[in-house]
């Protein structure tokens, strides 16, 4: 909310939050001050499910070098799955009709 | 000053108070005990929520003497963990600045109309509850002080104004009734000093009653004990100025 800067991404998959896991729908991403990491600045992604409530959430807050980090490593992962076959073509032909 | 021998008792209580529209949303309120009347102020929270900061603080306040009152600002977003329900707000890019300073005018209405009050009400806010309290004294001239603490965004661009933001605060500087003071680090980019240089030409400009303090090796929320931002010296310092101020201008 100081900085304004946030984007909001529907998602699909699971998340563990602090009871159970439940059925992810969004993912909320910001570089905003966050709550506990202790920076004055983060990148904050809240991974949530507001049907369920405001509790449905599962929160990250990384630094900006930790953030640019992972995303490279995601998708390295995503690449070599995709390399060794392991992505269902179906899915592929989805993203390139994108 | 306290001293040993004194009689000193705080009543500090959530109520339910008329906010913008004609809402009813919940407070939380601190009161001197013993004899009055007391000036009273209104706590503008920060960006991460109606959180125990800001109940701790409300509670100092009325412990120096001050009728004080804190409302939840993110009400309307629903219930949960003080960061459960600034996540969200967060996510849904804030609260619109005409509803927090319709809130705040509610919160200063309750206060105002106590019979223990003296009539004098000053509003505190640090962070985006700097700006919020800038905002409000600017459109309300029935508070009679106001304490920004590092408040960002005072200063916007075109580019950064919306629909919920839909002008800077520095334009309201010309409506400011009531005096300021500031409290701000060097180390802080949200505002940066050369943005709290240009808040304080902008009151200059338009000779007002300002006060501004800029900590060096202070950064952004520097009273936050329980973040690593906190700095002692400039902590103990800031309050001191706060409650000099108040002192000044509300008793």
């Amino acid at each position: 909310m100081c900085t304004m800067i946030v984007e909001k991404v529907k998602i699909e998959g699971s998340g563990k939050g602090g009871a159970d896991w439940f059925t992810l729908q969004q993912a909320n991403v910001s570089y905003d001050h966050p709550f506990n990491a202790p920076y004055e600045h983060a990148l904050n992604i809240d991974f949530v499910n507001e049907a369920q409530g405001l509790s449905a959430r599962v929160a990250v807050e990384l630094s900006e070098s930790a953030a640019r980090e992972l995303v490279r490593t995601i998708l390295s992962v995503l690449d070599q799955a995709e390399a060794g076959g392991l992505i269902d073509p179906l899915v592929l032909s989805q993203r390139e009709n994108r | 000053m306290y001293t040993t021998d004194m009689y000193e008792g705080v009543l500090a209580e959530t109520i339910t108070m008329t906010g913008a529209n004609g809402d009813l949303i919940n407070a939380y309120l601190a009161r001197p005990l013993g004899k009055g009347s007391f000036p009273a102020m209104v706590l503008a929270h920060h960006m991460p929520g109606w959180d125990q900061w800001y109940r701790e603080a409300t509670f100092k306040f009325a412990q120096h003497g001050y009728v004080t009152i804190s409302p939840n600002l993110y009400f309307r977003t629903g219930h949960g963990t003080p960061e459960d329900v600034a996540v969200k707000v967060r996510a849904d890019g804030g609260i619109a600045d005409a509803q927090v300073v319709d809130d705040l005018a509610g919160a200063m209405e309750h206060v105002h109309a106590l019979p223990y009050v003296n009539g004098k009400v000053g509003i505190f806010g640090t962070c985006s509850g700097g700006r919020h309290a800038y905002l409000a004294a600017c459109q309300n001239s029935k508070f009679d002080a106001v304490i920004d603490c590092w408040g960002g965004r005072v200063v916007m661009t075109p580019d950064q104004l919306t629909d919920k933001f839909p002008v800077s605060p520095l334009e309201y500087t010309k409506d400011l009734s009531c005096p300021i003071l500031g409290l701000f680090g060097e180390e802080d980019s949200s505002p940066p000093p050369e943005q709290v240089k240009q808040h304080e030409e902008e009151l200059k400009k338009h000779g007002k009653n300002y006060e501004f303090h800029m900590y060096p090796n202070a950064g952004h929320g520097f009273f936050y004990y329980d973040r690593p931002n906190y700095r002692q010296e400039q902590s103990v310092d800031g309050w001191k100025k706060i409650f000099a101020f108040l002192e000044k201008h509300l008793a």
